[in-house]
């Protein structure tokens, strides 16, 4: 099925699926508007510390920076492999 | 005091330079005094729009560098004299402005004007940021299409961080959503945003919805601005759009499809 057949056959309209995508956009454009510029670049750093002794991935990294009223919380996750546990990789 | 109006958007081509001749000219035929200024350095075509492209002598960035007075360059128009256009510079680019230039314009033109609208350049560079960074009031011209809308938001952002009023901790820039090309038939198929669904993603008061309309270039191709052409939905969408900033009570039109039964028939909501 195509593409255009999908807009044809399906119930749910293109100004909806619109809106749809714009409101998950909009709303995680408006929450890293706020965030401090040196965040992709701390991003980068701590990805190449943590590879020096465990070998994972670009996209292994998840940062996530929250603003209250109180404080800054910046939130790191970063996903080990599984197989090589402690194991420094060929650098 | 002045009260300075940025008509803006971040997308291009959404139709900021058509909003400004057309509310421009409105507030002056209300009988208040108002500048519109062409903020598009490099690119002017607000004159074309007014239709005083020929009476071009001075521009915007000559009288910042002091080469002409306020005075000179000020075009007054030919069909309102309430109303004064200050073209933009075709042959500089955009660096020939600055902050402390704009400034100086702008307090003059206060001292004699009641409304100054700033006719914005597309994107969010310094020409976009220089349109909107004094102002009181935002227009915000969004298209429903969803670049638009999202370049809309980016600018909301801006401003309420990077204009004087944010900066200096004051009252923030009141916004204003103005929904141009709005196709009430496409809206029930289901085809376009609603001026609804707009208005609940940028959350913005809703000023008014300019259909889309021939007219618009007709006007354009004959250098007068929509309003004038009173016969015209555009032309009074903007009317209805200054009466509604200037305080009155409209009620909001253009928004249903006239073809009420048809639309009914396919349901949208
Ligand atoms: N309501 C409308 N119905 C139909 N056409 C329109 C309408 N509003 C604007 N247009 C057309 O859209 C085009 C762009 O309009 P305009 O120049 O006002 O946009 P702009 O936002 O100032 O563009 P730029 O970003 O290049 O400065 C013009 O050809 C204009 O005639
Ligand atoms: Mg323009």
């Amino acid at each position: 099925m195509s593409l255009l057949d999908y807009f044809k056959t399906s119930k749910t309209s293109t100004a909806s699926l619109a809106k749809e995508r714009l409101q998950i956009l909009v709303a995680h454009e408006r929450t890293s508007r706020h965030q401090p510029s040196y965040l992709p670049e701390l991003q980068d750093e701590l990805l190449n510390v943590v590879r020096k002794y465990a070998n994972v991935d670009q996209d292994a990294i998840f940062v996530n920076f929250e603003q209250d009223e109180h404080q800054e919380t910046l939130e790191l996750n970063i996903v080990l492999p599984e197989d090589n546990h402690g194991k420094k990789p060929k650098r | 005091m002045a009260r300075i109006i940025v008509v803006t958007s971040g997308k291009g081509g959404v139709g900021k330079t058509t909003t400004s001749a057309a509310i421009a000219m409105g507030l002056a035929k209300k009988g208040h005094k108002t500048a519109v200024i062409d903020f598009d350095v490099g690119l002017r075509n607000l004159d074309l729009i007014m239709g005083c492209e020929r009476r071009v002598v001075y521009d915007f960035i000559n009288v910042v560098n002091g080469e002409a007075t306020l005075h000179q360059a000020l075009i007054k128009d030919k069909n309102c004299s309430q109303l004064y256009i200050l073209p933009a510079s075709q042959t500089r680019d955009k660096d020939a402005l600055s902050k402390e230039g704009v400034e100086k314009v702008l307090e003059e033109l206060s001292k004699t004007f009641k409304y100054i609208v700033c006719d914005s350049p597309a994107g969010i560079e310094k020409g976009a940021h220089l349109a909107m960074y004094f102002a009181d009031d935002a227009f915000v011209v969004t298209n429903p299409e969803v670049s638009s809308v999202r370049d809309s938001d980016r600018m909301l952002g801006l401003m309420s961080s990077k204009s004087r009023r944010a900066e200096q901790n004051q009252e923030p820039i009141k916004e204003y959503l103005l929904l141009s090309r709005y196709s009430p038939d496409r809206v029930k198929l289901g085809e376009m945003l609603s001026v609804e669904d707009v208005q609940e993603i940028l959350s913005l008061p809703l000023l008014g919805v300019i259909p889309e309309s021939k007219s618009v270039l007709n006007a354009s191709n004959a250098g007068i601005p929509i309003i004038l052409d009173e016969k015209s939905d555009a032309g009074q969408a903007y009317a209805d759009i200054v009466a509604r900033y200037l305080g009155e009570d409209k009620p909001h039109r253009f928004i249903e499809d006239k073809k009420g039964f048809f639309g009914k028939l396919f349901g949208g909501k």
